[in-house]
């Protein structure tokens, strides 16, 4: 059993477009190759050439399909931890190894720990923890601690991989703690939904549901006929002349 | 960069850094600011063909990690999912480590290792030998190339006119298409002005082309509100977030753009005096049935064509800016009867077999909806208009003081280019774009430099005369404009391997490299002695008819000798391809290489601007591999090719970088337009700067000029930007650039159809050459379609790439091959329902050409009737460093088994190739196919099954266990 902070200062987290991700997988390896070297490196790929091939991977996309009164639509969900206000995962670490942090409330795991007992994977109801069985501990997203804090990157490049990489700028950063953050105004203004908040482990990450389908947004009169007289090249000839 | 302004696409406030990016105190001991690198290079990627910008981070002599340039003009910092993967591709245990000879069968991939100077030594007496014979017996193919101004022009220099890279079987059709027509076309050559389009339109975009821009562009429409609107018989990928998702049946988008023009033209929607100012849509045609001159344009003493002036009521040129045009009705000028280009527009498209209701049914979208779509598209254009407050200057001196655009744009890629019907639909949509009046307007579709170019652009094709040890007079590409300029003898017989540029294909911009093995193999039109290919999957999933595409390779002729009878095959990767060559010349990864992404080639501008960039080696090889450009420089001045070596003989150039910096096309004009002239001072033009490399690696691996505000749009026509295309050698005169809806090069080929004119297509061609060489667009069956029993073979079978794999040759990418590994076949429920297939189910998928079996999965996002797979993750068992229970291998499967690589024998007995009729264009996607479930005991793994590659030699197994960046967690704890 291990403790959760009562209050972390800030509730850094991501925010996931999902009216923008096209599925490109762009922010799943680069996930993977900014830390198969970084914090918890490696991420091991177990028969990457082979039949059975299992690699760990902190973000992974998946397509579904949904079918809506408008019509059937193609949803591309990108899944990662959630960073969790009161995570499952933590509270049942019987070692201490997976832990919330105070200043920031990124939830991280603590490898010296961890005695690859699984609890956590299975107390996660989002799948967002990956065991790497080469070495016996559970790895997770780092909200890319060593990146977001790293005084040896370019301050501009101090954002989650994931964040820096996506192509249809679906994938945003910040304190969700604070009100005014530009990521809490993005969430406020696009109705950002918590994943299975009747779980009730307050995720941070935030996902933006696809906008409303808009076959018929444009409010187009139909169109009709010209009816001058000499019918369409009548009407040519007569916008010449004017 | 603290307090600069954000830099790059994604630099919204939601997503920079924290405010204050200083550690918490948490004391749990992380390291939240290790090192990252020890250095960053700036260079391009190449892990598909999108060429943008990445930075390179080594440690420890590694690629620690890629991401994107924020300063690149194609990517501004953004990366895909293969970019973001390069590190798997260099360290691919697939790459091969030193030239190879064949040692056993051809297709066995049994070599032995040889050193460069033997390799040299074979390639340069073989070549040596054709060069003083006869050069065309060399066929040079280069594949997925960027560089194919230097690959061309070798083969210029040698002497063979059989030579072209993949765009035969890409997207020719979209080039030809676009450049016969607005001088222009999609990806390279344009791109819709995401930052002010109101209205998208996106058609046959299969999953990519091009990769980040497109992506970068969504998510400023989505961002601003701007409706999307995908054309596409697939619901994913782009589709999937469009607002508007149409799921086409396959091969009708020109029926549904002709309906959509039928409704705009009836209801008085056309953009007439943009018509007028900027296209041939006035210009006098002939009607004089049996006359050579039918149907070309009426023309003055000086050859101009001519118009008929309201006000005069006289001919006057059709180029005169004080012409007052008539668009419609029919004149009599010197005693010739003439109809303007217009009024055939008119006439073809107000015809009621175009109306909604006439195509609803064969497109399988409602009449109803077409209908929407036209009046969207005429709101969007002519009553939510945007004027920019520039003032800017047309060619003919006439000043305005803004910018005005129609913000509609559109984008069409592989769906639209990969039928047999698709030069024609690629010119119906631009057809579409010129008549709303939104080419190169603000919001609409934007010519990318050096484009545009008059339709269509100079050079003609060379390799009418071939002489030993002679260059050839030009290149071997390029763009006919009649039959004259055609590549056939006077019996009518191809010049060209490929049969380009003949009666088969006489719009071939790009040559037909899908039909060189069968025309090699066959001795049709003439047997060649060496196949010279680069990077390009042709016994595999590069090629139609892949079983016997790979009996062709290995035949014999009755004294057993191979009937291709000598292959040289430049690969960095053990590919399927790479086992039927005789001598292979293993090439670096891009990492480990100079390249140069040329204006003279496939350029990398922005509508904004030209620009051009580089790769340069940023991690040594640690094989014995070259770079395949320097190999080819090096084999050049081996063989004495004039343009490889100095008057004494020696080599001109030492390597591809050398090349790069040294080489001038014409005087001042290099691969590289950036930092010209001695002292790098110059752009476009200039002498060659030694530092010129240099001065690119410093400005992060890529050269971008920035246009000024008012040569940014209407470049057809704009004085300010025509003078400065000039000065940069883009065009040769600053002269308008005029948009063809009427092709009189087309109508030219119908004209010696009909018996006219010196070199006249064979008697039995006639029909098919008046049928398709139409100078206005058609609709027409896709061939297979027409061919096929439809009640045995109903549905349509697609594959695209994923966005993932995009153009990214090799899934042994052990990233990307997680995410795929074995493709399945995607069905409708409700087909699937009909034919009594469940989720999972095994299926053989049968053609009138073959069957493949494969696995489906159900879908609701797809046209009901087509079914679609992910392309070349099927793979052949002992390649690619795969092991042999892989997926790819056992599970996934390869349409391409089933794509016939020619065309059913029409009356006469005779097969085409399986391609478009006027650009000779692969037609993958016309294919029917039936889906029969398979016996349970044949459920579970594909057919065909091909036998095991052996492994080259020195080749150790692929790693059981990778655990890639251990290493760099190992020493930075260690320095700790």
């Amino acid at each position: 059993m291990t403790c959760l902070p009562a209050h972390t200062d800030k509730k850094l987290g991501l925010v996931i477009d999902l009216d923008t991700c096209v599925g490109c997988q762009a922010c799943v390896t680069a996930c993977k190759e900014w830390n198969t070297g970084g914090h918890m490196a490696p991420l091991t790929d177990i028969h990457p050439y082979g039949g059975d091939v299992d690699g760990v991977w902190f973000n992974r996309v998946h397509s579904y399909e949904h079918t809506t009164e408008a019509g059937g639509r193609t949803v591309n969900f990108p899944r990662s931890c959630l960073h969790c206000e009161t995570p499952a995962c933590v509270t049942v670490c019987p070692t201490g190894a997976s832990y919330k942090r105070a200043s920031d409330g990124i939830v991280l795991i603590d490898e010296s720990k961890c005695i690859g007992c699984k609890l956590c994977s299975w107390a996660c109801p989002y799948g967002a923890r990956e065991f790497d069985t080469d070495v016996g501990v559970m790895k997770k997203c780092t909200l890319c601690v060593d990146r977001i804090y790293n005084d040896n990157l370019a301050e501009e490049d101090r954002v989650p991989a994931c964040v820096a990489a996506c192509p249809t700028s679906a994938r945003h950063f910040g304190d969700l703690g604070d009100p005014a953050s530009a990521v809490s105004q993005l969430v406020a203004s696009r109705g950002g939904v918590d994943l299975m908040p009747e779980m009730g482990y307050k995720p941070t990450n935030k996902y933006l549901p696809p906008r409303a389908q808009r076959a018929a947004s444009v409010a187009a009169p139909r169109l009709e006929p010209v009816k001058a007289e000499g019918g369409f090249l009548g009407w040519v000839d007569r916008m010449l002349s004017n | 960069m603290k307090n600069g302004a954000p830099r790059g696409a994604n630099s919204a406030p939601s997503q920079r850094p924290l405010a204050d990016t200083r550690a918490p105190d948490e004391g749990d001991g992380v390291d939240t600011s290790p090192k990252v690198s020890d250095s960053i290079a700036k260079t391009t990627c190449y892990m598909c063909a999108c060429r943008c910008g990445i930075d390179v981070h080594i440690k420890d002599g590694k690629v620690r990690y890629i991401n994107g340039n924020k300063d690149h003009p194609v990517n501004r910092g953004v990366i895909c999912g293969k970019g973001s993967s390069g590190i798997m591709q260099h360290y691919s245990p697939a790459r091969l480590k030193k030239p190879l000879l064949r040692s056993g069968p051809r297709g066995s991939g049994e070599f032995r290792e040889i050193e460069w100077e033997e390799a040299f030594s074979i390639a340069t007496e073989r070549l040596s030998k054709i060069r003083q014979t006869y050069p065309k017996k060399l066929a040079f193919f280069t594949g997925r190339d960027q560089s194919q101004s230097l690959t061309g022009w070798w083969a210029s220099q040698f002497g063979t006119p059989n030579f072209a890279a993949h765009g035969g079987f890409c997207s020719v059709n979209m080039a030809a298409g676009g450049l016969y027509t607005i001088g222009g076309s999609f990806w390279e050559f344009g791109e819709p002005d995401w930052d002010n389009t109101k209205y998208f339109m996106l058609f046959g975009v299969a999953e990519d082309h091009d990769s980040n821009p497109i992506k970068i562009g969504l998510s400023k429409l989505k961002a601003r509100g701007a409706k999307v609107v995908s054309i596409n018989p697939c619901r994913t990928g782009y589709n999937a977030i469009a607002d508007d998702w149409i799921g086409i049946r396959p091969g009708t988008d020109g029926l549904f753009v002709f309906a959509l023009i039928h409704e705009l033209l009836k209801a008085g929607r056309v953009d007439l005096d943009y018509l007028i100012r900027y296209t041939n849509a006035h210009v006098l045609v002939i009607q004089e049935p049996g006359a050579a001159d039918d149907g070309l344009f009426l023309r003055d003493s000086d050859d101009n064509p001519v118009a008929w002036d309201r006000v005069a009521k006289a001919s006057i040129d059709a180029a005169d800016p004080e012409a007052k045009p008539a668009l419609t009705g029919s004149y009599t000028v010197a005693g010739r009867r003439c109809v303007p280009v217009f009024q055939l527009v008119a006439d073809r498209y107000m015809d009621d077999s175009y109306a909604p209701d006439a195509v609803a049914a064969r497109c399988g979208i409602p009449a109803d909806t077409i209908r929407r779509i036209a009046a969207e598209l005429a709101h969007v254009a002519f009553e939510q208009t945007i004027e920019l407050p520039v003032a800017w200057s047309d060619w003919a001196g006439r000043r305005h003081e803004t910018i005005k655009g129609r913000p509609v744009s559109m984008h069409a890629m592989r769906g639209i280019s990969a039928h047999s019907n698709g030069f024609h639909t690629c010119r119906a949509i631009h057809l579409l774009q010129v008549l709303l009046g939104t080419i190169d307007v603000p919001g609409g579709f934007r010519f990318k430099p050096p484009y545009p170019r008059s339709a269509p652009p100079g050079p003609k094709p060379c390799g009418k005369t071939v002489k030993p040890m002679t260059p050839l007079d030009g290149v071997p590409l390029g763009f006919v404009c009649g039959p004259d300029d055609l590549l056939v003898d006077e019996a009518c017989t191809p010049l060209r391997i490929d049969k380009a540029y003949s009666w088969d294909a006489p719009l071939a911009a790009h040559g037909l490299m899908h039909t060189v093995i069968r025309n090699a193999w066959a001795g049709d039109p003439y047997k060649i002695d060496t196949l010279m290919m680069y990077m390009s999957n042709m016994a595999w999933n590069s090629s139609m008819n892949t079983v016997e595409t790979i009996a062709m390779l290995t035949d014999h002729d009755g004294a057993g000798n191979y009937k291709i009878p000598f292959i040289i095959y430049s690969d960095a990767y053990y590919s399927e391809t790479v086992p039927f060559a005789d001598l292979v010349l293993p090439d670096t990864t891009y990492l480990e290489r100079h390249d140069c992404i040329s204006l003279l080639d496939r350029p990398i501008s922005h509508a904004d601007g030209p620009g051009d960039a580089i790769r340069h080696p940023v991690v040594e090889p640690d094989r014995d591999v070259r770079p395949f450009q320097s190999v080819l420089i090096e084999l050049g001045a081996r063989l004495g090719l004039p343009g490889f070596v100095n008057d004494d003989g020696s080599a001109k150039y030492s390597d591809y970088a050398d090349y790069i910096v040294n080489h001038e096309r014409t005087p001042g004009i290099g691969p590289l337009a950036g930092w010209r002239g001695k002292d790098g001072e110059a752009i476009g033009k200039g002498e060659v700067n030694p530092n010129q490399l240099q001065r690119y690696i410093d400005n992060g691996g890529f050269w971008h000029q920035d246009f000024a505000a008012d040569q940014r749009y209407y470049k057809m026509a704009n004085r300010s930007y025509l003078d400065f295309a000039v000065q940069m050698g883009f065009i040769s005169k600053a002269e308008p650039i005029i948009f063809q809806l009427y092709s009189e090069p087309m109508q030219r080929f119908r004209l010696a159809a009909r018996g006219h004119g010196r070199v006249q297509p064979p008697e039995a061609e006639r029909e098919r050459i008046e049928t398709y060489m139409d100078p206005l667009p058609f609709w027409f069956t896709p061939f297979e379609e027409a061919a096929v029993d439809l009640e045995k073979y109903p549905l349509h079978a697609l594959t695209q790439r994923p966005m993932h794999m995009y153009h990214s040759w090799g899934s042994q990418n052990a990233w990307l091959r997680q995410i795929t590994s074995q493709n399945r076949l995607f069905v409708h429920h409700q087909t699937a329902a009909d034919l009594g297939l469940v989720d999972d189910d095994w299926v053989w998928i049968e053609s009138i050409n073959g069957r493949v079996k494969g696995q489906i999965k159900l879908v609701d996002g797809v046209n009901a009737d087509t079914v679609w797979t992910w392309n070349a993750i099927g793979k052949r068992r002992g390649s690619w460093g795969l092991k042999d229970d892989a997926a790819e291998s056992n599970r996934g499967f390869l349409l391409n088994h089933i794509i016939g690589d020619q065309t059913s024998a029409d009356a006469n007995g005779k097969r085409y190739s399986n391609s478009d009729p006027v650009t000779g264009q692969a037609a993958w996607f016309d294919l029917r196919v039936r889906i029969v479930k398979c016996a349970d005991e044949e459920a579970g793994f594909t057919e065909p099954q091909f036998e095991r590659f052996s492994q080259p030699p020195n080749v150790a197994p692929s790693p059981d266990i990778l655990r890639y960046g251990a290493e760099f967690r190992v020493n930075r704890e260690a320095v700790e």
